[in-house]
């Protein structure tokens, strides 16, 4: 096994193109050394990405902000600015494992390793944020919806990693907002997962939103009919049934170790339900 | 309450909480655990596991593996002794399995190399061809007739006629007329409950290091709750002589039980011996949880009567406990302690244990009682709420107490439930509030506590210290309890005492750290040993006075003539007399081994309060309250700390924790991702109040503390769940998605 540290993103993408073997990147880690440890991966080559030059700056753009691949979860969750913006991201990614792992774990790592549970996605997902993925051909920026493929599989080619997610500007009464079900208070992995991204006009009507979810499905879940179900309503009664109903139906999930398919399809509604609740919230709408 | 016949001793060192002795070191790392021991030249190995959960070993081909550069020994089951006695072959067919394979994770081959990625890599080379079986992981499905049978011939005579080959064992007790019980009955309630086998959970995974010389003496470095067991065990798995091994206990990283028997030391001890060079062995998680533990499944039924002021007319529960792949007698014990609590006319108690294809039981903490308190409990609080009943008063009402016959036979002495119940229904926790949504459980407890085999040797040091040699491992703060009880005896202070856990060849034979022994029985051993010392230290002061013996008494640390009469010589310290020890006869110890009876039953009393969320079937533990009876609490903390531990494992056990197997047999969840232990967070501060009923059977009144608080968790939390959500749960554990379920049933 080798391990590479290189200083630039091209560098990095040749070393990944010309490695005949299985490769993995290397950012905070968490999901690799744990791989590793198991011996679920016995790589050729390891390539840490962390030390190349701003791959772990938060920066300003557009309104919104670039957040590099190995920026932690840790310090993203001390940015006052992305917080202020997108806390249903930041409170998702904050929700990743323990305060020592939040010192290594990122945003980026949490969606390449491609879990229908990662906490950091469905907020993305809902935020329609933008990951920018390097390659041999040079970079591309893909919709974070479109990378999951399905349990470990994702978009990207072989020689592909992500540089960067973007999370752009919003309108003002926006809010978003990301609950999942554990068991335990903490320490654990989704059993199922919501998060909602909303604006409101001045009178409290909801003029745009995002549903998302998580763990009840091979992947995590844009739901469309979810959103419709709250576009043009003050999260009435009637429009939170119809939202959970749309989630509920838009599960696809499976009974194992974690969770029942009556319970993820059950429960999903329910986070939904409340997540759009503390969104609207967020957004300046009193229900 | 004080003893009936003698006064109320005023103690000095016991009953403070002196920092605890090991504390620093654990603190700060330097602890020396299982896998902390090294030797020159060691090996480090590691074990194939079974992937089936049942299935017949057709061949093992070990060629490639042992060709291997820098493999240097495999064993099998091949290379242990054979054993006449069925409990020592279970045992060694458990740590490599013989002829079948009798569960995911059974140990098959293991492998010595120079270092741990060529053991690993070695594993992959060895071919074994299994002939796979069909399997049987549910207690109830085990039993059936048409069950596959996994190990065959095993059945005790107690066992009726016609019943599946997988029933090893079946007991009974009680006493009464049951029918007629029932008919005096205004209401009964029969219901049937399961309970999932649960982990021990230990952070510690097991570990150790054995080096075997030519010449064929061994010394064994492992986590062990007793030296001695492993010491008997391996010895007669490697056919070697007791004196030949010696075991080494290393500070532990909790055991509960679990760290009662062997797993990997009779194979480390076969690849020394095989290599010629030390070899270590430190399992994964996984291995753990597939290999060791766990506690006994349980699927049990119960009937109870009750008038309709509250007095319970019968008693009658069905036991069906799994003890794994192996016979297990865990369910005599739920049998005993089922009824415990009650003073009853009409009981009856009848268990079975069957066979399944789960590893081997290990012991948890009071084995087998919090299942069957649990079914128990759990009825008489549906019965209470049947009758409009407080299920407190209800319990003070059928309560035991001195001179009550027991469910189990022996008639109870002195006890504490009555005081333990008049304390948590006084206590501000039973009469708070509670708010939509919420509700309260209770539970009583109980567990028998053990004395057993026990050699203590007191050393008194030239420099008016203290050493006390004891052999067994410290679980729960006995070194400190111990040194207390040392000093209280010698009039000496704490701090000039330590006491240390021997190795095998120090002392005679001393039991395993169970039963809730060891503050008990080697306390007792200790202060006897203590009173020894102090004989001698008599006996060397009447020498240096010229008096005899009998003149000299000991008060506050110190000889001192028995009167005016006896002589008039100024008192002379613990100290003065070790000092002066080799003018007088030498050096002084005092001593004593025993076979400890009299341990005393300890009752304890839970509260909880919990809020369920009824859109998720989230259960929040609100409120925690233990009351236990401890007897005498030598060292308050660490009863404190055995009541707290005991309800948090209890609080796992009732929400979240199960060994979960799919349809292939093999376990799931062999991890702490999915095997799913209170976090801090999950748990409210948990309120203890000591209650101090002296057994009589010691001299400081002192009962077993650690086993007794697991036990009213389960029924506490399903009664305060039940209650809350307004339906009877009947399963544990209580996983969201239970509690959903059994929500959307309504």
């Amino acid at each position: 096994m080798r391990f590479a540290q290189p200083r630039t993103t091209e560098e990095a993408a040749g070393l990944i193109a010309q490695e005949a073997g299985l490769t993995r990147i290397l950012s905070g880690g968490t999901d690799v050394m744990v791989q590793l440890k198991s011996g679920l991966v016995e790589p050729d080559l390891i390539v840490d990405i962390k030390h190349i030059p701003g791959l772990r700056a938060i920066t300003p753009e557009d309104g919104g902000f670039r957040i590099g691949a190995a920026v932690s979860g840790a310090e993203l969750g001390e940015h006052e600015g992305v917080r202020a913006l997108w806390p249903g991201v930041v409170e998702g990614v904050e929700l990743i494992g323990s305060t020592q792992v939040q010192g290594r774990a990122t945003m980026a790592g949490n969606l390449c390793n491609g879990s229908p549970a990662a906490d950091a996605v469905p907020g993305l997902v809902a935020a329609n944020a933008i990951a920018r993925i390097m390659g041999p051909d040079g970079e591309r920026d893909c919709p974070v919806a479109e990378i999951p493929v399905g349990p470990g599989k994702t978009t990207l080619a072989k020689a592909e990693f992500l540089t960067s997610i973007f999370l752009p500007a919003r309108p003002d009464r926006s809010g978003d907002a990301y609950l999942r079900f554990i068991p335990r208070t903490e320490m654990d992995i989704a059993v199922a997962a919501a998060a909602v991204s909303l604006t409101l006009d001045a009178a409290g009507t909801v003029t745009a939103a995002r549903v998302a979810l998580g763990a009840v499905a091979p992947t995590i879940r844009l739901v469309p009919a979810a959103a419709d179900a709250i576009l043009g309503a003050k999260l009435d009664d009637a429009a939170i049934a119809a939202l959970m109903e749309a989630c509920s139906a838009a599960c696809n999930p499976i009974d194992d170790k974690r969770g029942t398919i009556e319970f993820r399809t059950q429960v999903a509604g329910v986070l939904a339900k409340r997540a759009a609740l503390i969104a609207y919230s967020r957004a300046g709408g009193t229900v | 309450m004080a003893l009936d016949n003698t006064p109320k001793r005023v103690f000095k060192v016991v009953g403070t909480r002196p920092p605890r002795p090991d504390g620093i070191d654990k603190v700060t790392g330097r602890a020396l655990y299982g896998a902390d021991v090294s030797a020159p030249g060691m090996l480090t190995a590691h074990i194939l596991r079974s992937p089936h959960a049942h299935a017949e070993i057709v061949s093992i081909d070990t060629s490639a593996a042992e060709a291997l550069s820098g493999v240097k020994a495999v064993v099998t089951a091949k290379d242990f002794a054979p054993q006449d006695d069925d409990f020592l072959m279970d045992v060694l067919d458990n740590c490599m399995a013989r002829d079948k394979v009798l569960y995911d994770g059974h140990a098959v081959v293991a492998v010595a190399a120079t270092n741990s990625a060529i053991a690993k890599a070695a594993l992959k080379l060895i071919k074994v061809t299994y002939k796979a079986l069909p399997h049987v992981t549910d207690v109830d499905a085990a039993m059936t007739l048409d069950a596959p049978v996994v190990q065959e011939g095993r059945s005790l005579e107690t066992v009726p006629e016609g019943m599946s080959q997988n029933v090893t064992s079946h007991c009974e007790f009680g006493h009464g007329d049951l029918d007629a019980g029932f008919q005096k009955a205004d209401v009964v309630v029969e219901r049937s409950f399961t309970t999932a086998a649960t982990h021990q959970g230990y952070i510690e995974p097991h570990a150790c290091l054995a080096s075997m010389t030519a010449d064929g003496k061994a010394d064994l470095w492992c986590c062990t709750q007793g030296q001695y067991n492993v010491r008997d065990l391996c010895s007669a798995a490697l056919g070697m002589e007791g004196s030949q091994l010696r075991v080494t206990a290393s500070e532990i990283g909790g055991g509960f039980g679990g760290k009662t028997t062997v797993f990997i030391e009779p194979v480390a001890l076969a690849l020394s011996r095989k290599a010629g060079r030390p070899v270590k062995i430190v399992m994964s998680r996984d291995e753990v949880f597939r290999a060791t533990g766990p506690t006994v499944s349980s699927s049990i039924d119960v009937k109870i009567g009750m008038t309709r002021d509250g007095r319970i007319t019968a008693g009658e529960a069905h036991l069906r406990y799994s003890g794994g792949a192996f016979p297990c007698g865990t369910v005599d014990m739920g049998a005993q302690a089922a009824f415990a609590a009650y003073d009853l006319q009409a009981v009856r108690t009848l268990g079975y244990n069957a066979l399944t294809n789960r590893p081997k039981e290990a012991a948890y903490r009071a084995p087998g009682a919090p299942q069957a308190i649990y079914a128990v409990e759990s009825v008489v609080d549906e019965l209470c709420q049947q009758l409009g009943l407080d299920p407190l008063e209800v319990r003070l009402k059928n309560a035991a107490r001195k001179g009550t016959r027991s469910s189990y036979g022996p008639t109870f002495e002195d006890i504490g439930l009555v005081a333990t119940l008049e304390a948590a229904k006084a206590h501000p926790h039973y009469s708070a509030p509670l708010a939509e949504g919420q509700g309260r459980g209770l539970s009583a407890g109980f567990w028998f506590n053990f004395g057993g085999n026990t050699c203590v040797t007191l050393n008194v040091n030239t420099d008016g210290t203290v050493g006390v040699t004891e052999g067994n491992p410290d679980i729960g703060g006995s070194r400190a309890a111990i040194s207390q009880m040392a000093a209280e005896e010698l009039g000496i202070p704490y701090d000039k005492i330590r006491t240390i856990i021997a190795d095998t060849s120090a002392l005679g034979h001393n039991d395993v750290t169970d039963g809730s022994r060891v503050t008990f029985s080697v306390g007792l051993a200790t202060i006897k040993a203590a009173q020894d010392a102090i004989a001698k230290m008599c006996s060397r002061a009447a020498q240096i006075w010229g008096i005899d013996e009998e003149a000299v008494v000991w008060k506050d640390g110190a000889a001192e003539p028995a009167g005016p009469n006896a002589g008039k010589f100024p008192p002379m310290s613990l100290a003065e007399i070790a000092a002066v020890s080799f003018n007088t006869g030498g050096p002084i110890a005092g001593h004593h081994e025993f076979n400890a009876d009299g341990a005393g039953v300890s009752f304890g009393v839970h509260l909880v309060d919990v809020e369920v969320d009824k859109e998720t079937g989230a259960t929040k533990v609100l409120r925690y309250t233990v009351f236990q009876d401890a007897g005498k609490a030598v060292h308050p903390s660490y009863v404190e700390g055995q009541m707290q531990g005991g309800a948090v494992q209890g609080i796992g056990w009732a929400l979240n924790e199960e060994y979960i197997y799919g349809e292939d047999g093999r376990l799931q969840n062999p991890g702490f991702l999915d095997y799913r232990v209170p976090v801090a967070s999950d748990l409210p501060p948990i309120e203890t109040v000591i209650l101090e009923i002296p057994n009589p059977g010691h001299p400081y009144g002192v009962r077993g503390v650690g086993e007794t608080p697991i036990v009213p968790p389960l029924a506490a939390l399903s009664n305060a769940v039940s209650r809350a959500i307004g339906t009877r749960m009947s399963s544990l554990p209580m996983s969201p998605p239970r509690i959903l379920k059994a929500l959307s049933k309504g």
